[in-house]
């Protein structure tokens, strides 16, 4: 195909001027066929016919051929700026395409590292231009060499600088977390500026900054300034490119910037398309001998027609002056429809051809502990082989920047905190619990105790074998470790406090659950840093019931956290969030590797410390959604204003088939809709009603039609049966706010308990404490997709 | 490389390691004299003592087992075709061998199972062909650098074992362990391209 292709690019290139085509147009005679010719070459019946047509055909050609007054320097100039490949374009139509990850680095990265080339080549030549060619001596060429290696390596030495500067600055951000956007914002800028005024390449030292500093800024800065840089940057991104490309369109309209010659522009067009692909072919060939994997001619393709031109080459372009460079207005007009076309035609062919290629596409398999591990061995393996075999090579320098980075960068640059808990393995680990604990749940899982409980684990009634894990660990009933008691992180007390905010304030209002998986565009944010919040919002809540438990066993303590106000309808990321977000995700993970059902692992432990944990609540202020009468863990939970509280509003009836009761909303369908129906308003105890009806004024809006099967149980009368219990010092008249507090005593019971808990603002139903019978539990602005914790104490009925 | 070929000679059994192993020429050589080199005292072959003289080696979690692999089956020498064969396993894979394999030889030495089967050895420290739950902490423990509990290593573990067992008993068997790694390009990502 591709000898086709370069046939027909061969085929005008010989018509324009060459004089020997007829050569080159032959095809060998071959040997008459045998019998009934149905196709005969008559080459030289045709050949002087021939020949005079295409005499004339190209001297019609050379009608159009550029009149441009201009010289050698000129066009060099002209060339400099037309052949780089524009940062901006490839992003654009790469992220849609989606190519196998090094396919797409070669390209990007190719377009953001030869800007330096671009401008260097641009002001050696304009500078040529200007001293005129006579003028131009030797050594000017090597000094524009060396200006080369010096723009190049000067604009990312800046850039390096800078990261340093950030990276070190965001590690004392902790009680300020407000600037951090603003820190990064302004130092990336001003590595930027620096690298213009030095005349250095600007764009490389950006792009060094943020490759440099990100592993350490990303663990220093809270949650919510990641949030907010990256949507910033996206939404800064996105308005640049809009306004460059309308000036763009606004240039091509206004006919009294550029001037038209055919000839330029065919010309142009297409040599720009001819010597990208032998630029490309030349240099995969010598790189192919050094690579491990080679690159193959599909890649080739990709590559040379992926080459985009963009507003790069227009601003230099626009930038020419015009005395010294007559033919500027052609230029002008040539690199505005060069541009126009790269980015329109190839841009949208390039994801047909990518598909009728069979590119290999980037695969977004989901992470398993298992890959993670085996790529974690294999990188040592393969230093270890290298180191027996004497090679340095890749896995050797890597392992040794690994160490360097661990033993000296990582300690100056990250937080302390930070610091302590980065693990990629940790990470995979934690994510993967927190999805399986909510898609169980989301099937409707029960959460049981995993002591032995004597109530046989009830399938989900709408379980699906979504996850294979979630069903194997199901099924094999194992003991695996619900790493509730292994959540033990050593953070600082403000982590703790943001922790438990955060979570409180994610029980507030969530959006309702995604039906569709967004495309990870450069306008959108990726569905995966959604559900990784939402879990670590689920996470926090689990781990805070058992950080009771734990407290007493592993010496965390609490801090009392400050109210916060209410924030409504914002999805998580609070600062709270971001000890786990930015701490790689403590381990708090929400075991919730089931055995036979979710179980928490507050079993056994929980009910020795039930009762040290009593003493432990004295200020049960906020919510306190004590996963087993442990309401000292949330003391933590100051939330002001009404809420979070409350997921589902079940009460299970004191019957001894409340285990089996599920979630009303469950029934029919697994949709965790969001209900706040009004029954449920009726079993806020009176002294939360107020900040019950706040929330559910917010949530107006979100709420969905309330739930069909208003749930019987929530006609008990959650309030008096919690003020029963006596057990319980259930500060409820002294908090404003809700909070349940369970009683410890309840622990103690055998029980088994389906956690559910729902999105608060959509299911903003409590569940009311039930005395000693049953206690559904209000996770504390747990999760907002919809998964649902019920806690069934079936067996205290 | 004219005075380097003679010495191509002096490799004993050269052409059988080259069948076995499927090595160039070129990378024997560069092998034999690492070998030589390793070989401090010129025994004419490696023990335990003279591999872990090798720096890089010993700050490498893995490193251990790595110079385990050497030495199969208890021995506590190796000779050049041991060393040989061993690193044979990172040998990146040829497109072409696939194809024209004699399906009734074995399989090349480093063929996306033997690789496989290398790294399952280096897990599978009492090779009783499975990799019990016991082993499978150890590398863990290894690998996860951070500060992390007992508790969470092991709820960890449980985790890692609980994906790649399909039969339930526990262990991560080879077949297990293989399937587990079927998305990851293995015969990338245990390849050595000097080894070409």
């Amino acid at each position: 195909m591709l000898g086709a292709a370069m046939l027909l690019f061969w085929l005008p290139l010989v018509g324009a001027g060459a004089t020997d085509k007829p050569t080159q147009e032959s095809v060998p005679l071959g040997e008459p066929p045998p019998g009934l010719a149905l196709f005969r070459w008559q080459w030289h019946e045709v050949e002087a016919p021939y020949l005079v047509a295409l005499w004339i055909l190209v001297a019609s050609l050379a009608k159009i051929a550029p009149r441009v007054q201009a010289g050698l320097l000129d066009f060099l100039l002209f060339g400099s700026l037309i052949s780089a490949v524009d940062p901006v374009a490839v992003l654009a139509v790469f992220e849609e395409v989606h190519v196998n990850e090094t396919l797409f680095i070669i390209v990007f990265g190719e377009s953001l590292l030869n800007d330096a080339v671009t401008v260097v080549l641009y002001k050696v030549c304009n500078s040529f231009v200007e001293m005129g060619s006579a003028n131009v001596q030797a050594t000017d060429y090597l000094k524009g060499i060396a200006s080369l290696f010096v723009v190049s390596l000067g604009g990312a030495a800046v850039g390096l600088v800078f990261a340093f500067l950030l990276a070190l600055t965001t590690r004392f951000t902790k009680r300020v977390r407000i600037i951090e956007p603003l820190l990064v914002f302004l130092l990336a800028y001003a590595a930027y500026l620096t690298a213009e005024m030095a005349s250095l390449s600007a764009i490389l030292a950006v792009t060094m900054c943020g490759l440099g500093c990100k592993k350490y800024v990303e663990a220093n800065i809270s949650h919510k300034s990641r949030t907010a840089v990256k949507y910033t940057m996206k939404t800064l991104a996105s308005c640049a490119e809009t306004v460059i490309f309308m000036l763009l369109g606004i240039s091509a309209v206004d006919s009294s910037k550029w001037a038209w010659d055919s000839g330029l522009v065919l010309g142009t067009l297409f040599f720009i398309l001819f010597f990208r692909a032998l630029g490309v072919v030349l240099q995969t060939w010598v790189l192919n001998q050094f690579r491990l994997v080679p690159l193959d001619k599909i890649d080739q393709v990709v590559m040379s027609y992926g080459g985009l031109r963009g507003a790069v080459a227009f601003a230099l372009v626009i930038l020419l002056d015009r005395t010294k460079v007559p033919a500027k207005d052609y230029f002008v007009a040539t690199t505005i429809v060069v541009v126009f076309f790269t980015v329109i035609v190839q841009g949208l062919t390039i994801k047909p051809l990518v598909k009728w290629l069979r590119v290999k596409r980037s695969d977004h398999h989901k992470p398993t502990l298992n890959q993670e591990l085996h790529e974690h061995t294999f990188d040592h393996i393969l230093a270890a082989v290298e180191d027996v075999v004497g090679h340095h090579g890749y896995h050797y320098w890597r392992d040794r920047w690994e160490q360097f980075d661990k033993k000296y960068l990582s300690q100056l640059l990250m937080r302390r905190s930070a610091y302590r808990i980065r693990d990629q393995i940790w990470d995979v680990y934690y994510r993967l619990n927190i999805r399986d604990a909510i898609s169980f749940v989301d099937q409707g899982g029960h959460v049981l105790s995993s002591t032995g409980l004597t109530l046989p684990s009830m399938p989900s009634r709408n379980s699906v074998a979504e996850t294979s894990v979630t069903n194997l660990l199901r099924e094999s009933g194992s003991g695996a470790c619900l790493d509730l008691q292994v959540i033990d992180t050593v953070r600082s007390g403000r982590d703790r406090e943001d922790a438990v905010m955060h979570h409180l304030l994610c029980g507030g209002l969530y959006k309702p659950r995604r039906r569709y998986k967004a495309s990870c565009g450069r306008h959108f944010i990726s569905e995966d840093a959604q559900e990784r919040q939402d879990k670590e919002v689920f996470q926090q809540n689990m781990k805070r019931r058992l950080e009771s438990f734990k407290s007493t066993k592993h010496n965390i303590c609490f801090t009392k956290s400050k109210p916060r106000p209410r924030k409504t309808g914002h999805k998580k990321k609070d600062g709270v969030a971001n000890p786990e977000a930015t701490n790689g995700k403590p381990p708090r993970d929400l075991g919730f590797q089931d055995t036979g059902a979710v179980i928490l692992t507050v079993e056994s432990e929980e009910e020795e410390e039930s009762d040290s944990s009593e003493t432990e609540k004295e200020d049960d202020e906020g919510i306190i959604f004590v996963a087993r009468a442990t309401s000292e863990v949330l003391q933590e939970g100051k939330v002001s204003g009404s809420l979070e509280v409350c997921p589902s509003p079940r009460i299970i009836p004191p019957s001894p088939t409340c285990a089996e009761k599920e979630l009303p909303w469950k029934s029919g369908q697994g949709d965790l809709a969001v209900y706040v129906s009004s029954e449920t308003t009726k079993i806020v105890p009176v002294d939360m009603q107020t900040g019950w009806n706040q929330s559910i004024s917010s949530l107006e809006s979100l709420a969905s039609p309330p739930c069909t099967q208003p749930p019987t149980l929530t006609r008990l009368p959650p309030h008096p049966l919690g003020m029963e219990e006596t057990q319980v010092p259930l500060d409820m008249s002294s908090d404003p706010r809700s909070s349940f507090a369970f009683p410890p005593s309840l622990a103690k019971a055998g029980r088994s308990r389906s956690e559910s808990s729902a999105d608060i603002p959509q299911q903003q139903e409590l569940q009311p404490l039930m005395g000693h019978k049953d206690h559904t539990h209000l996770s504390p602005g747990t999760a907002n997709s919809h998964w649902c914790i019920q806690f069934n104490r079936g067996g205290r009925l | 490389m004219g005075s380097r070929s003679s010495h191509a000679a002096l490799i004993p059994d050269v052409d059988h390691i080259r069948r076995e192993t499927g090595f160039s020429q070129a990378s024997l050589l560069r092998l034999y004299h690492r070998f030589q080199a390793l070989d401090r005292e010129e025994k004419g072959y490696l023990s335990r003592l003279d591999l872990q003289q090798i720096g890089a080696l010993a700050v490498n979690p893995l490193g251990d087992r790595i110079i385990d692999s050497f030495f199969p089956n208890g021995s506590q020498r190796v000779d050049f075709a041991g060393f040989a064969r061993v690193l044979a396993h990172f040998r990146p894979v040829d497109e072409e061998d696939a194809t024209i394999r004699d399906p009734k030889q074995p399989e090349p030495l480093n063929s996306r199972m033997n690789k496989l089967r290398f790294a399952f050895q280096l897990y599978d420290l009492d090779r009783d062909g499975k990799i019990s739950r016991n082993e499978m902490l150890q590398v863990l423990r290894l690998m996860v650098g951070v500060q992390v509990t007992d508790e969470q290593l092991e709820s960890i573990t449980d985790r890692t074992v609980q994906e790649a067992d399909e039969d339930g008993d526990g262990a991560v068997s080879f077949m297990e362990f293989t399937k587990s790694l079927e998305k990851m390009n293995i015969e990338q990502k245990m390849s050595i391209r000097i080894l070409k």
